[in-house]
């Protein structure tokens, strides 16, 4: 069943067009990764399709259709994402940050009542981050990769049935990477994860399906091994065809 | 994000055993550290945490705390100040306790919710003039004249929008709604628009501004430039009897310690943890499913309504109401109070409105013209050096938490003037090379739908 349908997604910015036509689609049950050299368009795809930039084409989940909503719609009908520079409250608790992302499921006027427990979908998602012993903890005391992870909690909170990551391994060192990478397999059951990233060793070791955008075109889709094999790939990455495996781990 | 940040956002782990997201295998309980936690203070430094738990700081206060907190004002200002004050400071205290209600709104508006309320006079405003009409009116009842004094004089009869301020149910009415629907429908055209920051604070200075020159102008109607003074009678009771406007600022300090008590609940509530959270990134609210334009406002409009019933209370006591008291300046004037006492904590913003006030009535008795001087003094020093307030000095000397090696690197103090323009709430995208010309999403979203 596919979760979430890109298709002729399209952005511009005034005369320069960021993303020309991309389509793709994340299956429920996948970590599809979103790969490509800097300024291909990747992350200005996930702007679009989880509206903080106007695109146009179709994004599709469910059969709804999701472009043209504001933000906050967007995130109403189930896309969740995180961002580059982990972005959580640092002021507030982590339980306090997971808490605001199950407001999704409350009622506006569980606003005017105190927290008083740890709901069972926080609790869930403390377990399953890893957190549960730092959850009284201010989120800004936490490391680069718990921040990381306490964002990918929220998605988890939030219940989220397209989860948007956007290179959520950067600066994390390699211990990291693969418990990071693992949380990942273990979400995926019943969404779609897409997964934007530059770090070639963990998408090939993660990934159940690539996208490679160029100049915000598709380039080439298909596993990792398929991928990997197409010369229109190897070429981006290298600009020539000579020892494309290594380079491509080192891109 | 916050200027005070000793460059703790992203720092590597220092001791890197990485707390890794539990494995299937959980195999790693028990690898994760519990962080230390300031438990074991010296006794010598425990009443300062004491004290420092007692102010708020910028956590808010749990039940006990602020129990106490809210238990020490009502004893100071409903049992010791009648107590201990001559007729005369007791009123002026009453006059203080006006601008401490409007305080603690700015604290719930700016302090948690990062606007900068630079225009409360007109929400002082409308709550004062509202309860000024209905006392002038009922004035020129029990005097059996046609309309109020003022009015005679100029030969006006009483207009029609002053008709319904006769009844005393309106004129609450109107004190408690009319504000809240001029911060809704300011608050939501000026939050979707994402205007924020000093652009914000300028928009309110201009409101406050235009506001006070049309009182000016309402010279047969309003009495202009003078204002409405002279009232006789508060609900029937004479304003000349002591024991009346002792009452009256009995009425006002209870009024003030029930909404220090609402604030608490606003700010421990799950709305006050959102408010920070959209004061401090209010793009990634939206990424939640939330619409911060309307928390923003709700607590804008609060902010509003709390002006409003200062302004309504300060007319009996203290007997005039002009646009003197409502322009720029006096706008400006309450948030000096609320900065200097700690904007983001419970109690300061109150403490900080009462001591402002007292500090400029006793220093304008000496020095007349000097408190100018020194108000403006005090903002810069406290914007300069403290910017968390005198509450935060509390915080300040907290002892560092666990010391060498600490996992706090936030706890230094106080952040921080959030409400500052520039500062980037917009999330994510460090990565600027993937689009390069994206416009900024902070400055331009006109084209939004």
């Amino acid at each position: 069943m596919t979760a979430l349908s890109i298709r002729d997604l399209r952005v511009r910015f005034g005369a320069f067009t960021a993303v020309g036509g991309v389509s793709f689609d994340a299956a429920d049950d996948e970590v599809h990764f979103l790969i490509g050299p800097n300024g291909a368009g990747k992350t200005t795809c996930v702007d679009a399709i989880t509206g903080l930039v106007r695109g146009s084409g179709s994004v599709t989940m469910g059969g709804t259709e999701l472009l043209g909503r504001s933000v906050q719609a967007t995130a109403r009908r189930g896309v969740g994402r995180t961002f580059q520079t982990a972005s959580v409250f640092e002021q507030l608790t982590v339980v306090q940050n997971l808490d605001i992302a199950a407001g999704l499921h409350r009622r506006w006027p569980a606003l005017l009542g105190m927290r008083r427990s740890v709901e069972p979908r926080v609790e869930q998602a403390l377990r399953d981050t890893g957190l549960t012993e730092l959850q009284d903890a201010a989120a800004g005391t936490l490391s680069h990769g718990q921040k990381q992870w306490l964002e990918i909690g929220m998605l988890l909170v939030q219940d989220a049935q397209a989860l948007m990551l956007d290179e959520p391994v950067a600066g994390m060192s390699h211990d990291e990477r693969v418990a990071t990478g693992e949380l990942l397999h273990r979400v995926k059951r019943g969404r779609a994860v897409v997964v934007v990233e530059h770090d070639m060793e963990f998408m090939r070791t993660f990934a159940s399906r690539v996208t490679v955008l160029h100049q915000g075109q598709v380039l080439s889709q298909g596993s990792v091994t398929e991928v990997q094999e197409d010369p229109r790939v190897q070429e981006v990455y290298l600009g020539t065809a000579a020892q494309p495996e290594e380079e491509l781990v080192h891109a | 994000m916050s200027i005070t940040a000793t460059g703790g956002t992203s720092r590597p782990t220092p001791d890197a055993a990485p707390r890794t997201p539990q494995r299937a295998s959980a195999s790693a309980r028990g690898t994760g550290r519990t962080l230390p936690t300031g438990k074991a203070l010296p006794t010598g430094k425990a009443l300062l945490a004491g004290l420092r738990r007692l102010t708020g700081g910028p956590e808010v206060p749990g039940p006990r705390h602020a129990m106490i907190g809210l238990g020490l004002l009502a004893l100071g200002l409903l049992v010791l100040a009648p107590m201990l004050l001559t007729d005369f400071r007791l009123n002026q205290l009453g006059r203080f306790i006006c601008y401490a209600i409007v305080a603690v709104g700015i604290g719930l508006a700016w302090g948690r919710g990062g606007m900068l309320t630079l225009g409360q006079g007109v929400f002082f405003g409308l709550g004062a003039y509202a309860m000024a009409m209905h006392m002038q009116l009922a004035d020129a009842e029990l005097q059996g004249l046609a309309a109020p004094q003022f009015m005679l004089t100029f030969g006006a009869d009483v207009p029609w929008w002053w008709e319904p301020f006769r009844s005393g149910l309106f004129t609450v009415a109107a004190i408690l709604l009319l504000p809240a629907v001029v911060a809704v429908v300011l608050g939501l055209s000026v939050f979707t628009r994402r205007v924020k920051g000093a652009y914000f604070a300028i928009l309110n200075q201009a409101m406050v501004f235009a506001f006070a020159v049309l009182l000016v102008g309402q010279q047969a109607t309003l009495n202009g430039s003078n204002g409405l003074s002279g009232f006789q009678s508060f609900l029937g009771f004479s304003l000349y009897d002591p024991a009346n406007r002792r009452a009256i600022y009995l009425l006002a300090a209870a009024v003030l310690i029930l909404l220090v008590a609402i604030a608490w609940w606003m700010m421990r509530s799950r709305f006050g943890e959102l408010l920070v959270a959209t004061r401090d990134a209010e793009e990634r609210v939206r990424f939640l499913g939330y619409n911060p334009a309307l928390i923003k406002t709700a607590a804008f409009a609060t902010a509003a309504v709390m002006a409003s019933i200062g302004g309504a209370l300060f007319v009996p006591l203290v007997g005039i109401i002009s646009p003197a008291e409502i322009g720029v300046v006096p706008s400006i004037a309450f948030v000096i109070g609320v900065a200097i006492g700690g904007r983001a904590t419970l109690f300061g913003p109150v403490i900080g409105a009462l001591a402002v006030a007292w500090a400029e009535s006793s220093l304008a008795e000496t020095f007349p013209s000097g408190w100018s001087y020194l108000q403006g003094l005090l903002l810069v020093l406290v914007i300069a050096i403290l910017p968390g307030g005198v509450a935060s000095i509390l915080t300040r000397f907290r002892p560092r938490d666990g010391g060498p090696g600490s996992d706090h690197p936030h706890d230094s103090g106080q952040p921080d003037l959030r409400d500052l323009p520039d500062q980037p709430d917009q999330p994510g995208h460090s990565d600027r090379a993937d689009h390069p010309t994206q416009p900024d999403l902070t400055v331009q979203e006109g084209d939004r739908p």
